[in-house]
């Protein structure tokens, strides 16, 4: 555990693993049918909101159930970035990151004062608040149900001033530098900031600031008593969580440039609450994990409709067949969320630290009795999963 | 890209093409796009089938509305096919369908779940667009998602085919020349609404609002309030509501002391079924007031909905796109249909729904080919008849259907647990047209840049 | 002044709906220190106990529908009434009081089941992975009443005799136009009697008197030789009965589908927390006090000056509370707060 500090060699090899898995994902998701771009740019936006929460909930243990509100912030800001100034996914990106920081700012100063549940329930009751206003009030700002888009008779006053060529028939779509963001270009925008987030994250699990906030995890009356004041460092871990959701949300609009008002609805805050406990809190690769089996289920397994069903066993004798294909599709389709709710129980009943422990437990019982290099990596394994 | 991911292969299949089907998908679009540049999005071309995707709630409060669509989609797509009786197939006028598939080529589907939230419904859109290759979008319950999934076709260049929406914004602030819209908007339903409500409640009243506080509640109350005060009306108080308030106590009681009469519901779905169900509790129909009896009025009815308010709907005018009941051969032929394949009669949501699809098919005849943009110039402009709701125009400049409107009333003696709604007035279509550029918006580009 | 006085019969009866959600969760926790997000899975279970006896009441005999012509159809009619005629039709009519002779024994069922098949492995783990189980036990209950039921709302009609409205107004002298339905004042008194039977029941007898002591301190309890883990299952299951007959005598008021117990699964946690995590009597002020204040937040007058304030007041007043009292109107130190 010496190695906290900085980088060690291990740390290298499990960033270069990372980045390789992410920006292969094309590749090895194609025989699981998640080779299409919008299921990888969720996975890489949603793993970067679920490794952005677990900075706060996974090193200090503060559960928060309002990261939604940061997450539509974001999305709303990098609409109106798109709106105002440019389809450049730059600034759109900056913005959202910048107004959900600041949001954070202010639930994290006053939900901070509180601890335990109570600080859950201040974070859920601002996100509520905000995803309520945004929905009707608000609607002159967010469009409301119907979500903010863009329009052909926006300003876009960058655009405009760098440009003096007519505006095209439809929509403008959002770009890089002239590379269009939808599609396979906008998965690997996607991927290359989950891979910095995901090394920043790993920084600031190694870093004195990592350990401060365990300290905090473990017993922050023992903390207050060494005469810290812990509050400073909890909120610049909310804040940096918040941010992380914000860049999330402001991905979602670069690669959609829609943002509606359900995406701050608590059941977002707890999806990746659940996104996070279900891969396992407090590891580095866990959320990571989390988030992707859960937008696997909502947008694979809902699609497999009994017409599916009888090709996928179409092997079977007719009679069988008309046994086996409704009793599988309560669990799919229509049912899918039945399928999430048993693999929930089923991980935390039987793998209380997720998926990634469940990974250790098969690593440990294929190397057990292994040579001493093979413990070695069982260790490295470990530690890098803390 | 979609050429090796043939709709009719199965999951081992795919795994087997999975191999070499990686290395080809991997290949970032950007190289092969000059490719495809003479081409169209997911072109049915080189396959011996056509591929539709229907988009429809499959969980969340309105998952019953979204499996009563899924019938009728795909009813609709074995009628194309040529299997079952073929429903409206017989009765459609003009029509170039033959039941046997489309331009040659068998249908078949794939569905996604639209959740009814806006983010969902273009994940599970975009999911059949780019992996199961679908060449048109059409189904949901909500003009939230509605809106929502329209642009993305039009983004996409994929023909969308609304199913149930009923804000004047589909085909209005919202329209996309890729979005086409068959149901009704609540500017027809104020126009449909007002002389019958004139007829019956006469035209000094005075009007109570409750309106669930979001776009499609805002314009059915700006319709409804516009045209009843045309009449005379006064309106007393426009109140919003929170969606999914489930208890509306609380905006129901200031009802009894504000001197309305008539009290206006402009909820839909289970906002709807609480807040007609509470108001009833709370004796407003047993009330008089002004000298008259008071009355509840809900502008937009469903019978799938309107079970679950039980007896309160009794009574209750309102108006639907289209109803079991009509006894026009079109309706007849699908009711008949949809009734032997499920043992219960179609909502209206099935309605729209089928009809879509048809029109769709028919459309790609006509063109002679599946290329979007010869197929929306057919859809645009379009006179048909036979399918259930009289002679429809597809008007080109909004592509939104008229035809006749259905102002309904909730049966004081239903003579089955179907027969919940029965039709009062059937509202002539020129009585519910308007000016296409009172709404604004503008359709966008025929050929979209991929 | 008649809007005043309605506006807080308005507010009583919304407060008794979110106390009775309220009082069952923080029995659960206070005792045995779990955060159960299955709670409103179970008011929702309750609610689908109505839909079932009425079910089972009304099970008929198809007849031909000669109302349908345009294909074969068929309408029901009930045994009960051919069987008994008038009285079958009263049962009928009765259906949802009647239906809390199902509830209570199946809910103690489902409540026994629960806490030993689940509930009772979760005592020393973590909150997180208690919420993350029983809110994946709340779908999955969800899911399976989803797929027998549909997802459409039922309707379940209250006694005929008690479906209009009591003329409030007359008994209080604020004249005739101050009406309240009957049956949400039926409710009101209903959640009164739960309310006050629970605290009894922990008051009074021995019973709940070793359950109180054994929420202030688990292990000596244990140490003293009584057998605490029987009687936690024993609470386990009255939290379970309240929640469902809260939710029976709901149904009339909110025709009950699958969603219901996700619906209402926020607010009653808002309303604990607020009350103060493991305070029965906390639990039950704060849904009184949040009820009035949301419908007073509600009335036209309010929302003039504040526009919008109805859909967050909830929230407001909880953050202004948990920020100024810092464990809520009436919880104790120590507990939940890491």
């Amino acid at each position: 555990m010496t190695n906290m500090k900085k980088p060690s060699f291990n740390d290298t090899m499990l960033i270069l693993v990372f980045a390789a898995a992410i920006l292969a994902m094309p590749l090895w998701l194609d025989p699981f049918g998640g080779n299409y771009p919008d299921l990888l740019q969720k996975f890489a936006i949603y793993g970067i909101f679920a490794i952005g929460f677990n900075i706060l909930f996974g090193l200090t243990g503060y559960l928060s159930f309002g990261h939604a509100a940061f997450l539509g912030v974001g999305s709303y800001a990098a609409v109106w970035s798109f709106k105002l100034l440019t389809m450049n996914a730059i600034p759109a990106v900056i913005f959202g990151v910048l107004f959900a920081g600041l949001l954070a700012a202010i639930i994290g100063f006053l939900s901070l004062r509180r601890t335990g549940i109570y600080f859950s329930i201040l974070t859920l009751a601002f996100a509520q608040m905000s995803y309520n206003l945004a929905y009707s009030v608000l609607t002159p700002i967010t469009n409301g149900e119907t979500g903010l888009q863009l329009a052909r008779s926006d300003p876009r006053i960058l655009d405009k001033l760098f440009s003096d060529g007519p505006a095209s028939a439809g929509l403008p779509s959002t770009e890089l530098f002239g590379e269009t963001m939808s599609g396979y270009p906008g998965f690997y925008f996607c991927a290359v900031l989950l891979i910095i987030g995901f090394y920043i994250s790993l920084r600031i699990f190694r870093s004195p600031f990592g350990l401060m906030l365990k300290g905090i995890k473990s017993n922050q009356n023992r903390m207050k008593y060494t005469g810290l004041n812990t509050r400073p460092y909890m909120l610049t871990a909310f804040i940096i969580s918040g941010m992380y959701a914000g860049l999330a949300g402001s991905l979602l609009a670069v690669t959609d440039p829609l943002a509606g008002a359900e995406r701050m609805q608590w059941t977002a805050s707890g999806e990746v609450v659940l996104m996070t406990i279900l891969g396992g809190a407090g590891t580095l690769v866990g959320p990571m994990l989390g988030a992707g089996l859960i937008k696997y289920f909502e947008n694979i397994f809902s699609s497999f409709d009994d017409s599916v069903l009888q090709q996928a066993f179409s092997f079977l004798p007719d009679s069988v067949l008309e046994i086996v294909v409704p009793v599988v599709g309560l669990f799919v389709g229509s049912g899918w969320h039945l399928t999430l709710g048993l693999l929930f129980m089923i991980i935390v009943i039987f793998l209380p630290g997720g998926l990634v422990e469940g990974f250790r437990r098969i690593f440990n019982y294929f190397t057990s009795g292994g040579g001493k290099a093979e413990t070695q990596s069982v260790e490295a394994h470990n530690q890098a999963g803390e | 890209m979609s050429d090796f991911k043939k709709s009719g292969m199965s999951r081992r299949g795919l795994l087997k093409a999975g191999a070499v089907g990686g290395l080809v998908a991997a290949t970032p679009s950007f190289f092969i796009k000059d490719a495809w540049a003479e081409e169209f999005r997911n072109n049915p071309t080189n396959s011996g089938e056509v591929k539709l995707g229907f988009n429809v709630p499959q969980s969340g409060p309105y998952a019953d509305e979204g499996a009563d669509e899924l019938r009728a989609y795909m009813l609709a797509v074995k009628h194309l096919n040529g299997e079952g009786d073929g429903g409206m197939l017989n009765t459609m006028k003009p029509s170039m369908l033959t039941g046997k598939g489309v331009l040659g080529k068998k249908v078949t589907y794939a569905t996604g779940d639209t959740q009814t939230k806006s983010d969902a419904a273009r994940a599970s859109a975009k999911r059949m667009i780019e992996k199961d290759g679908v060449l048109m979008v059409t189904g949901g319950s909500s003009s939230g998602v509605a809106v929502a999934v329209q642009s993305l076709c039009q983004e996409q260049g994929i023909i969308f085919m609304a199913g149930l929406t009923h804000s004047n914004d589909t085909t209005g602030k919202d329209k996309r020349r890729y979005g086409f819209r068959h149901f009704f908007n609540a500017y027809m339903s104020g126009a449909a609404l007002a002389p019958v409500l004139n007829k019956e409640y006469g035209s000094d009243r005075r009007a109570y609002h409750l309106t669930a506080d979001y776009t499609w509640g805002w314009t059915q109350e700006e319709s409804i309030k516009n045209s009843t005060e045309a009449l005379g009306w006064e309106t007393v108080n426009t109140v919003k509501t929170p969606v999914g308030a489930g208890d509306f106590s609380q905006y129901i009681t200031p009802v009894l002391n504000s001197g309305a009469d008539v009290l206006i519901l402009n909820h839909y779905g289970k906002d709807m079924i609480n807040s007609l169900s509470q108001a009833v509790q709370f004796g407003l129909r047993d009330k008089q007031v002004n000298g008259k009896n008071f009355e509840i009025v809900v502008p937009l009815f469903s019978r799938l909905m309107a079970q679950g308010a039980g007896d309160a709907i009794k009574g209750i005018l309102g108006t639907t796109n289209w109803n079991w009941s009509l006894q026009d051969d079109g309706s007849k032929a699908f009711v008949q249909s949809f009734g032997a394949e499920y043992g219960a009669p179609p909502s209206m949501a099935a309605h729209t729904c089928y009809v879509q699809t048809l029109l769709y098919a028919n459309a790609c005849e006509m063109a002679g080919t599946f290329y979007p943009p010869e197929v929306i110039k057919q859809l645009e402009g379009f006179n048909f008849d036979g399918m259930g709701n009289g002679p429809t125009l597809y008007r080109a400049e909004d592509h939104q259907c008229f035809k006749d409107v259905l102002v309904v009333r909730g049966n004081e003696n239903p003579s089955s647990q179907f027969d919940l709604l029965k039709v009062v007035d059937i509202t002539p279509r020129a009585q519910v047209e308007y000016d296409w550029t009172i709404f604004g918006g503008e359709l966008g580009p025929y050929e979209v840049k991929m | 002044m008649d809007a005043i006085f309605i506006q807080i019969l308005n507010g009583l009866d919304k407060g008794a709906a979110y106390a009775l959600i309220a009082l069952g969760l923080t029995l659960v926790f206070g005792t045995l220190g779990i955060v159960n997000f299955a709670h409103g899975a179970l008011f929702m279970l309750g609610a689908f106990c109505a839909v079932t006896f009425q079910k089972i009441i009304t099970i008929s005999v198809k007849v031909r529908d000669e109302g349908v012509t345009a294909f074969v159809a068929y309408k029901e009619q009930p045994y009960l009434e051919t069987w008994f005629g008038d009285t079958g039709r009263i049962i009928i009519d009765y259906s949802v009081p009647l239906s809390i002779i199902l509830a209570i024994p199946l809910m103690l069922l489902v409540g026994y089941v629960m806490e030993r098949g689940l509930i009772k492995h979760f005592y020393k783990r973590p909150h997180a992975e208690q919420i993350l189980v029983t809110f994946g036990l709340a779908i999955v209950i969800q899911e399976i009443i989803k797929a027998y039921f549909g997802a459409n709302p039922i309707p379940q009609a209250a006694p005929e005799i008690l479906a209009g409205s009591a003329n409030v107004g007359s008994w209080v002298g604020l004249g005739d136009n101050l009406v309240y339905p009957w049956w949400r004042l039926i409710y009101l008194c209903f959640s009164g009697i739960v309310i006050f039977a629970v605290f009894a029941f922990l008051q009074f007898t021995t019973y709940g008197m070793v359950v109180r002591a054994g929420m202030r301190d688990r292990e000596t309890v244990g140490l003293l030789g009584i057998n605490i883990e029987r009687r936690f299952t024993v609470v386990f299951a009255i939290a379970a009965i309240v929640a469902g007959v809260a939710g029976v005598m709901y149904t009339p008021i909110l025709p009950p589908d699958y969603h219901l117990g996700m619906e209402f699964l926020v607010l009653s946690f808002v309303v604990v927390v607020v009350g103060g995590m493991g305070s029965l009597g906390g639990a039950v002020l704060a849904g009184f006090l949040l009820g009035i204040v949301q419908s007073f937040a509600s009335m036209n007058e309010v929302k003039d000056i504040f526009p919008g304030i109805d859909q967050i007041i909830l929230y407001l007043v909880a953050v202004v509370i948990l920020l100024v009292l810092p464990r809520g109107l009436m919880g104790r130190a120590g507990v939940m707060d890491d």
